[in-house]
């Protein structure tokens, strides 16, 4: 069985709610919380000081691969396999550049996809507190905290507005 | 005034879109179940149709010499045409932001994928030795071969598994929140599909942080890739000295045509799936309207391009050019060539008027005529160019056999069937992107 974490799960209907909560446990020094919605918002984002995802440097490694293996491959297969065509030289770049050009989209899309799993996998879901409701209409916030300090948090939550306060354990 | 998606939809919450949108997953009715036997039976037609070129050769088919490249070829173009409004609606428009794309993306970026599908069988079928297809990839081979790049039928291979591969991925990412969403909401096997399908996905801040930046860069990937794949297929003929091939024109003229076509499947695909899925209140006028105004704009285009084909012939002195567009019009195939005018370049402008493009009916009917043209354009640029080459004693007319008709229809068969199992089975409108454009309940009065 998938061991739990321990921590106060709280249930939001306004968007206002939870970013005043997400604000209260900020200030509080929090930043091991995690935010459930149902589509990516402004507000949170905001709330929770949102940087730059680092999913680009994927995306742009995964293109600059591409493109140089697309050069590379054409390259060394036409001198490897010489054949002469209307002329032209063995190695001619412009007919390559159309090949170099789509591998720089292919390894470049396929490496984004690799830096998205990787980096979502890197923070781990498992064991955390989680309510259907999250992926319908409603903002989850879960904390974790030990037993005794689920009082605090819970009456936090509530002050912000939250619907419903648990703790999991 | 212009009117955005939430002034579309006032009265849906959040929960309501997830709600709508999960009742399309339900049981499927009876003429649901006819349409999707109806589509296997085509496809067994076209199956049935490869197993005998396969056992008797490309004889079967309508190839005759100088006709070589036909309707295998024509329907190769016609379905890769077809997936590039998907991706035009799914990643250009999501890169400018267009609000209308939302409700119809999810749909359309399907119809992309079951396409290329569709299309990618094409070069196989027509290769004629079709157990040799891997022979088009760059493998070690113990005979040290390796393809000819500076050929356009390489780049191709490249361009349309590029297409495919980038495709399908966009699709799936686009997916997993929204499978997520259904998998909260549904029980029994259903829900043991999703939670495979979602690979875990509970929309947390790290998840979305990482995830809409994924999508905004495949986004933009995807939106290079698609207008060069329909390039790379118009240089399959452009790089030819044929005439009726050899224009520099050709690139843009194809991705026009390639969106032209592949909003018309949208079309024909949505009035009726809209209505069968109840989904009237998500995709409505406004939709409707604006994917009429991108029709208008490509069928502009092709006339022009079409003029432009006539005037350069005409301009050129080049009497081989000269005869192909003569031949093109007045020759033994110029009803071809006037389906092709007349649905693509004359029915298009009926769109001009805002009573027709908000006409679901109207709209249909010019969708289906939109298919014809389209396909009719390929039909008349490959079969029509090749029949009339430079010598006169070496002109020659195909005539398409039950070999073509059959693989032609198991094509359509294919692509349906595909269509209707995704749209059963899968979120056919863009849960989470809808619930972006509507915003979440405030507590206290006042805007962000």
């Amino acid at each position: 069985m998938a061991r739990t974490v321990p921590g106060v799960l709280a249930s939001f209907v306004h968007v206002d709610s939870a970013t005043e909560a997400i604000a209260a446990l900020r200030a509080q020094g929090r930043t091991d919380m995690t935010v459930y919605s149902a589509a990516p918002n402004h507000e949170i984002e905001e709330a929770l000081g949102f940087t730059n995802s680092p999913v680009r440097l994927f995306t742009l490694v995964g293109g600059l691969t591409g493109c140089t293996a697309g050069f590379a491959m054409t390259i060394w297969m036409s001198r490897d396999w010489p054949l002469l065509v209307g002329g032209k030289p063995i190695g001619a770049i412009p007919p390559y550049v159309v090949l170099a050009f789509e591998l720089t989209i292919l390894i470049g899309a396929l490496s984004t996809v690799a830096g998205l799993l990787l980096l979502s996998l890197m923070k781990s879901t498992r064991g955390l507190a989680y309510d259907p409701a999250f992926t319908d209409d409603r903002i989850g916030i879960f904390v974790p905290a030990a037993a005794d300090q689920a009082a605090a948090l819970e009456q936090m939550f509530r002050a912000a507005g939250a619907e419903e306060v648990r703790y999991a354990a | 005034m212009a009117t955005t998606v939430h002034e579309y939809h006032p009265t849906q919450t959040h929960h309501e879109v997830t709600r709508d949108v999960v009742n399309t997953l339900g049981t499927a009715g009876r003429g649901y179940m006819l349409l999707l036997g109806f589509a296997v039976f085509c496809f067994l037609v076209g199956a049935a149709t490869f197993v005998a070129l396969l056992k008797e050769g490309l004889g079967l088919a309508g190839y005759t010499p100088p006709v070589m490249w036909s309707v295998y070829i024509t329907t190769f173009v016609f379905w890769v045409g077809i997936g590039h409004a998907g991706t035009l609606i799914s990643a250009i428009l999501f890169l400018f932001r267009s609000p209308w794309r939302t409700a119809v993306y999810r749909a359309t970026e399907a119809m992309t994928v079951f396409a290329v599908m569709t299309a990618g069988l094409f070069p196989i079928i027509h290769i004629g030795r079709q157990w040799f297809f891997y022979w088009l990839l760059p493998y070690p081979n113990q005979r040290y071969l390796w393809p000819n790049f500076k050929s356009p039928l390489m780049w191709d291979v490249f361009a349309i598994g590029t297409y495919l591969t980038v495709s399908t991925t966009f699709l799936v990412v686009g997916l997993v929140p929204d499978v997520a969403a259904a998998r909260d909401q549904m029980q029994g096997w259903r829900k043991k599909l999703y939670e495979i399908c979602s690979i875990g996905w509970k929309g947390t801040d790290n998840q979305w942080r990482h995830y809409t930046r994924a999508y905004l860069y495949l986004a933009a990937l995807a939106t290079p890739l698609v207008l060069s794949v329909h390039s790379v297929v118009s240089w399959d003929f452009a790089v030819s000295i044929v005439p009726g091939w050899h224009g520099t024109i050709f690139a843009p003229y194809f991705v026009a045509g390639a969106i032209y076509s592949g909003v018309g499947m949208v079309l024909t695909l949505l009035i009726p799936l809209r209505k069968a899925l109840k989904l009237e209140h998500m995709i409505g006028e406004y939709h409707f309207d604006n994917l009429a105004k991108l029709l208008l704009l490509t069928g502009s285009i092709l006339f022009y391009a079409y003029a432009m084909e006539y005037f350069v012939a005409w301009y050129s002195g080049n009497a081989f050019e000269q005869t192909t567009f003569w031949r093109r019009a007045f020759g033994p195939q110029w009803w071809a060539g006037w389906t092709m005018i007349i649905c693509n370049a004359f029915v298009s402008q009926l769109l001009w008027f805002r009573k027709i493009r908000t006409n679901l009916t109207a709209l249909f009917i010019i969708s289906i005529f939109v298919n014809i043209g389209m396909w009719f354009e390929r039909y008349v640029i490959i079969v029509s160019s090749l029949s009339n080459d430079f010598e006169p004693w070496a002109w020659g007319v195909m005539t398409p056999t039950w070999a073509d008709w059959g693989i032609l229809l198991g094509s359509f068969g294919w692509f349906s069937m595909y269509f209707l199992l995704f749209a059963r089975t899968f979120p056919v409108v863009a849960i989470q992107e809808i619930k972006e454009t509507i915003p979440m309940p405030r507590r206290r009065k006042g805007a962000h």
